[in-house]
């Protein structure tokens, strides 16, 4: 077992290969062939530092936390709220009590749905979200929209994948309680207008979300800086153990808000008479949380902060640029979404075959493409297409792979042209 | 390089899955056209892919003598529909719940005997998407809209 170097804030200077030793799962074949990942917007791989984490934590130190006055329990609690702290730095958040621990962002707009959604949110009232959410950022609000007879507006988007940011600021209105809408697409790629996002909706008044489940990954986010209300993310598309996930809230809205779901931890005391609810973050945080998964998630901040978003920035804009290029040219490809800021992910569809078909020759080389309809039908549904294939790239993926699926689409044509 | 963990997917193998008679029924599909008077019809729908199978037929005698399979998406999903399409002419329609049941236990891996073959014909050119698991269910929709097309059938004619 490696001991992972102590985060700091020395660069390395960064080299792709040396970055992809670190990532045990990329040494290997399939199907006879060097596996080529390139399904990193599904969910990104985990480099040896956050795998020892987890052994570390299961091999030495695995209790429950907050209420023994034994050694392991209090070596547990110790490293699951330091982690709590690393997500509050990492984040820029004002506060540790910001950041609640989550399953991952589809739980975070639940728990906001929910909570906030049944104290602020009445019949006739309006939420906005785009046309390009993910599912997980439309069926919440759908559900509460049932429950109290409020009303879900859409913002449209452009033909290039982008938001109409003027129909965006038309809809806005005295009826609008909150607006709710992901930072990256993950169908798309398009990088949306956060802060004006947020400002537009601050000038109403209205509180915002931000989905952050295609952002982190690529881009240092800072909450304050953007302004949002609440910001959701997953730890698993972080580099992270998967069911882990972050919501934050601005402490005034959580301290309003009630709790999400009831149990042990969430409570000052219980009688039968009168329950008192714990503080923050722990209000939000009933039962025993997945403790390993909070130490996994601390361990890739700490190593995503040790590879630098300058260097993850850089390599994935060259992987993008490059990528768009060799793949704009081959005959009968389409990219879908083109917005002019855009992160690494390139949807395209191929008039000579079916995202399905070309998704199962690429895996045949070894390439792991996602194809469907990545969870935003409304989107597939604008663009007149029932699904895509997604090549979507993380800073260790290289221009040789890039060589490698446009060779593998070459054997598509061969089949199919 | 560490070992292996998949199988190879010979490049033949999948140049057979699609080459011949699956992308023959791809590429020029049969029985597209739709009928004006059906006895039975089905529309299938698989939302993960938006794959599409329309289905109807027409009977005369208790048997089969008009096909209408229309379907949009995937090569084997389309394929699946016209390679059936055809099995399914002049066929006695108590035989065809038992077509789409003894299919679906092709994608499990159970192949045709000498006689079934017979039946089966160039549908068997499909048993190779048994090796693709995450593919069975673009070849399945065809086969599960029968079903439902038998649904109507028996409907429509209840004594």
């Amino acid at each position: 077992m490696t001991i992972p170097k102590p985060a700091n804030n020395q660069k390395k200077k960064f080299d792709v290969h040396s970055v992809r030793g670190d990532f045990p799962i990329l040494r290997q074949l399939v199907h006879g062939k060097p596996l080529v990942y390139l399904d990193n917007a599904a969910t990104s791989q985990k480099p040896q530092a956050v795998i020892d984490a987890l052994v570390r934590y299961y091999s030495t130190d695995n209790a429950n936390i907050h209420r023994g006055v034994h050694e392991l329990s209090m070596r547990a609690t110790e490293q699951y709220e330091n982690a709590r702290g690393k997500v509050k730095t990492f984040l820029n958040a004002a506060d540790d009590r910001e950041i609640i621990f989550v399953r991952g962002t589809t739980e975070a707009i639940n728990l906001v749905a929910s909570s906030f959604g049944h104290k602020f949110i009445k019949a006739g009232d309006e939420i906005i979200v785009s046309n390009m959410e993910h599912h997980s950022n439309i069926v919440p609000w759908q559900i509460l929209c049932e429950q109290t007879g409020a009303k879900l507006r859409v913002v449209p988007i452009t033909d290039t994948g982008e938001l109409m940011m003027d129909e965006y600021g038309k809809m806005l209105g005295p009826r609008t309680k909150l607006v709710s809408i992901l930072h990256v697409s993950n169908s798309l790629g398009t990088i949306n207008p956060a802060e004006r996002i947020v400002k537009l909706a601050h000038d109403r008044g209205v509180p915002v979300l931000l989905d952050g489940a295609q952002s982190v990954p690529h881009m240092a986010v800072d909450v304050r800086k953007l302004g949002c209300d609440f910001y959701a993310f997953s730890g698993h598309k972080l580099f992270g153990p998967t069911s882990i996930g972050i919501l934050y809230g601005k402490r005034e809205w959580l301290e309003q808000m009630p709790p999400y779901q009831g149990g042990g931890d969430m409570i000052k005391s219980v009688t039968f008479e009168k329950t008192i609810y714990n503080d923050l973050p722990y209000k939000f945080e009933a039962g025993t949380p997945n403790i390993a998964g909070v130490i996994g998630l601390g361990a890739a901040i700490d190593y995503v902060n040790s590879v630098g978003y300058e260097n993850i920035a850089a390599q994935e804009h060259a992987l993008l640029e490059y990528g768009t290029k060799k793949l704009s040219g081959i005959d009968g490809l389409t990219i879908i979404g083109t917005a002019k800021n855009k992160s690494a992910v390139i949807s395209f569809t191929m008039k000579q075959a079916h995202p399905h078909d070309i998704g199962t020759i690429l895996d045949a080389e070894g390439v792991a493409v996602r194809t469907g309809h990545h969870c935003t039908q409304p989107v597939m549904e604008c663009f007149h297409i029932p699904a895509t294939a997604r090549a979507s790239f993380a800073f260790y993926n290289t221009k040789e792979e890039v060589d490698v699926l446009v060779k593998s689409i070459d054997k598509v044509l061969e089949v199919f042209g | 390089m560490t070992e292996p963990q998949t199988p190879a997917v010979a490049w033949e193998e999948l140049d057979e899955l699609y080459r011949h008679t699956i992308l023959d029924h791809y590429k020029n599909p049969r029985n597209r056209e739709a009928l004006a008077h059906p006895d039975a019809q089905a529309r299938g729908y698989n939302p993960f892919c938006g794959d599409e199978v329309k289905l109807a037929f027409a009977v005369r005698g208790g048997r089969v003598q008009q096909v209408s399979a229309q379907s949009q998406g995937c090569a084997i999903c389309q394929a699946s529909a016209s390679l059936m399409s055809e099995m399914l002419k002049g066929t006695r329609t108590d035989k065809l719940r038992w077509f789409a049941e003894r299919f679906r236990e092709l994608m499990r891996g159970k192949g045709l005997s000498a006689e079934e073959r017979h039946v089966f014909g160039d549908v068997e050119a499909l048993a190779g998407v048994a090796q693709f698991p995450i593919r069975i269910k673009c070849a399945l929709l065809a086969w599960s809209t029968l079903d439902e097309a038998m649904d109507d059938y028996e409907a429509r004619h209840k004594t």
